[in-house]
């Protein structure tokens, strides 16, 4: 396949102002001198008297990149600051202040929960909960069998039935999964990634037996396979056979689900696996890049996809630096588009992205205290200009959460959104001296790392090379590393310890009953294997395994499949016979 | 570290006294992040550490264990089905008459502890389980298990 290179331009930025003109500045020189000179006088006066009496709690403080952060941040930190140039006005390019104009003024983000356990009965029950307590979106977790292909009556499926997530082996499930919810009314995100184009055509499926026309058919499946590579690895296919299923993914909904968004390059569990903040941007952002560049080697215009891709990014506890990555991120990729891919419409330039408060932040000890840090990170991707938001239940360490708590996160996001006022104006935090310093240095490190993997490359290659996948699991290690030593601070684990932890014993927790689940969901399969049309399936499967050696988009076969009730394993099954499997080397 | 003991003289030529660990992630999920770091804070301690990689069955596990002669084997688990798989793998090491010490880490709710010690899990270890305090107690396992065999 011709792959289409763009060329490296790494500190290519926009020529303004145009040549000749003076680079304009929030400051003039005079000021800047004299803030500069000002300080000087401080640090030697105020300042010195003021340590002397009152040490600092640390020799440095750093962000959880380990970017070190000044005492103080003024307009001098800002020097040569071209306002249009980095910020621009909300909905303007390069999009650092929001992708739209009026931002939550206009709609609030949406309030999307992930969920899903058991059956699809019982997931079909929790979603109709959050619908009816204020939820604005669905999103589907699925179990581990399904998010690896593997049917419920596998073998290797054992034990893990609807336990992660709710289990959908074929058509029949996702049926009752959306029974008595309107598909032309609610956007559906399902995270899932080899089998996605096997779950969408599902979703397509059921939604067109609703009578819902496909240009109203509207949500996401996360179908970004390279991060699994490094970070989630539920990876099936090896990279380039699961680059170009993904991509035979983008392409036909492109041509026919004008609203649904085919991946969602995702961040998100870059930065749960260890990597830092800086590190979830650069490989995220790379991972799009390296999306582009295949979907262009198929001779597409970059304006007839670029506006359907869409981000997922982490919500992490380091408050100003979350929201400085979610405003470095969109600046990033406006730039990439336009300078690097040429596009020209603005729609193509938005990065869109859905952010989840982070797992890892939380804590199994005093888990109450779960609420108060998911709030917070709430808050930083909010303040980062999300588009939707899922918010962790206090209860995750242990379990998927329980109705009550997922109903209290949901009401966490519905605090932040209709009492804090926060949603009220556009980008308030543009113009802090810190944030637009650490948003210039957040952007600055994740050049320097895309820079390295264009250098190698592309993310495929660097992925094949394992550089991401040793770069996030030396992150995670220095981090705990940190956290051993009480360089970082965490509350109830190496601070304020609770050696009777009362609130550890008392979290309620869901109950699921996964024998049951299981043998439900065996039983399901064996009644539709034997009353399905199996010379139709067994044709199906025959033309999709054709299809998959000749190399042609693989998306209308699967859906034909999909509708002759094969399952999510057989098909799978049908696809590894081509393009074989990936084992990962075991390594440290 | 080493000398001139009878434990100089076991199979396969270990230094005596190197604890061996088999740290292994066992089901469908592939969050390898805890036993990724958990492995190297073993190897920075000392241990000799074999990491099985992601997606083990209980068979591939035991077989793994035996194979390279551990003292102790670490499981690692995130998907919520710690006790299915424990379960099968604790049943084949006693069909085998094996006593390696097993741990659990991951997220385990509470009441399934005193459920993985009665299958005899020797210890159980929560998210936010300090490095050290897993380190310790996989020396104290890996020591008794070595002290046993030289009986």
């Amino acid at each position: 396949m011709k792959v289409f290179k763009a060329p490296l331009c790494i500190m290519c930025v926009p020529t303004y102002p145009p040549r000749g003109l003076p680079m304009p500045s929030l400051f003039s020189e005079r000021e800047l001198d004299e803030i500069e000179e000002r300080l000087k006088r401080w640090e030697e006066g105020p300042l010195r008297r003021s340590l002397e009496r009152y040490p600092e709690r640390r020799d440095r403080f750093t962000t959880l990149s380990g970017i070190e952060v000044k005492r103080v941040y003024t307009p001098a930190d800002l020097r040569d600051y071209d306002y249009f140039e980095k910020l621009g006005l909300p909905g303007e390019y390069p999009f650092t202040r929001g992708i739209h104009a009026t931002m939550y003024r206009g709609r609030l983000w949406t309030m999307r929960m992930f969920s899903g356990f058991g059956t699809p009965e019982d997931t079909n029950r929790r979603l109709r909960f959050l619908i009816e307590h204020g939820e604005t979106g669905l999103s589907l977790a699925f179990d581990f069998p399904t998010l690896l292909g593997i049917d419920s009556d596998d073998p290797r499926a054992s034990g893990e039935v609807g336990v992660c997530g709710v289990a959908v082996d074929s058509l029949l499930d996702m049926e009752i999964i959306f029974r008595g919810i309107d598909m032309g009314q609610v956007t559906t995100n399902m995270t899932i990634n080899p089998p996605a184009p096997i779950l969408l055509s599902m979703y397509v499926a059921v939604a067109e037996k609703q009578g819902v026309p496909r240009d109203r058919i509207g949500g996401t499946v996360q179908n970004d396979p390279l991060k699994e590579f490094m970070a989630q690895k539920s990876y099936v296919y090896p990279p380039e056979a699961a680059v170009k299923i993904a991509m035979d993914v983008v392409e036909w909904s492109v041509k026919n689900l004008p609203k649904w968004n085919p991946i969602s390059i995702s961040g998100y569990h870059i930065r749960e696996a260890g990597s830092t903040a800086v590190q979830e941007l650069a490989f995220t952002l790379a991972d799009g890049i390296e999306y582009v560049r295949h979907l262009k080697g198929r001779g597409m215009e970059v304006d007839e996809f670029a506006h359907r891709l869409s981000f997922f990014f982490d919500s992490h506890i380091n408050f100003f630096e979350e929201i400085a990555k979610f405003r470095a991120a969109r600046r990033m990729w406006a730039r990439i588009m336009r300078e690097w891919f040429g596009a020209r419409k603005e729609r193509s330039l938005w990065l869109r992205f859905h952010t989840q408060t982070a797992g890892v932040s939380l804590t199994a000890q005093q888990p109450w205290n779960n609420v108060v840090r998911t709030a917070i990170e709430a808050l930083a991707a909010v303040l980062g200009g999300t588009q939707s938001l899922h918010t962790n239940a206090l209860d995750e360490p242990f379990r998927v959460p329980s109705e009550f708590a997922a109903k209290l996160a949901l009401r966490t996001q519905q605090i932040i959104a209709y009492e804090t006022g926060v949603a009220d104006t556009v980008d308030p935090l543009a113009g802090s001296y810190y944030v637009e310093w650490l948003t210039d240095k957040m952007e600055e490190e994740a050049w320097r790392y895309i820079e390295r993997i264009e250098a190698m490359g592309g993310m495929t290659e660097a992925v094949k090379k394992g550089f991401p996948q040793k770069e996030i699991s030396d992150a995670s290690y220095r981090f705990q590393r940190e956290v051993e030593e009480g360089r970082r601070h965490i509350v109830g684990v190496n601070i304020f310890v609770e050696e009777e932890d009362e609130e550890l014993r008392n979290v309620p927790l869901l109950e699921i009953d996964q024998e049951e689940a299981e043998r439900r969901q065996v039983e399901r399969l064996r009644r539709l294997r034997s009353e399905r049309d199996n010379a139709l399936v067994e044709r199906r499967l025959r033309e999709l395994r054709e299809v998959a050696r000749r190399g042609e988009n693989l998306m209308p076969y699967i859906l034909e499949a999909v509708k002759a009730y094969a399952t999510l394993g057989e098909i799978t099954n049908a696809l590894k016979e081509v393009y074989g499997e990936w084992v990962e080397p075991p390594i440290i | 570290m080493s000398g001139l003991s009878l434990q100089s003289y076991e199979p396969r030529g270990r230094p005596p006294k190197t604890p061996k660990v088999l740290v292994a992630k066992l089901g469908l999920d592939g969050h390898d992040r805890g036993a990724k770091v958990v492995a190297r804070a073993l190897r920075d301690a000392g241990f000799d550490v074999v990491y099985t990689g992601i997606r083990q069955t209980p068979e591939q596990v035991v077989e793994a264990a035996l194979q390279e002669d551990v003292d102790v084997i670490g499981i690692s688990i995130l998907s919520g089905a710690h006790i299915h798989h424990v379960s099968r793998l604790m049943e084949l090491l006693r069909d085998l008459g094996e006593d390696i010490p097993v741990t659990v880490g991951g997220t385990i709710p509470l009441p399934d502890i005193p459920r993985l010690k009665e299958m005899g899990v020797r210890e159980v270890f929560l998210p936010g389980t300090p490095l050290q305090v897993i380190v310790e107690k996989m020396r104290r396992l890996a020591e008794e298990r070595q002290g046993a065999r030289k009986i």
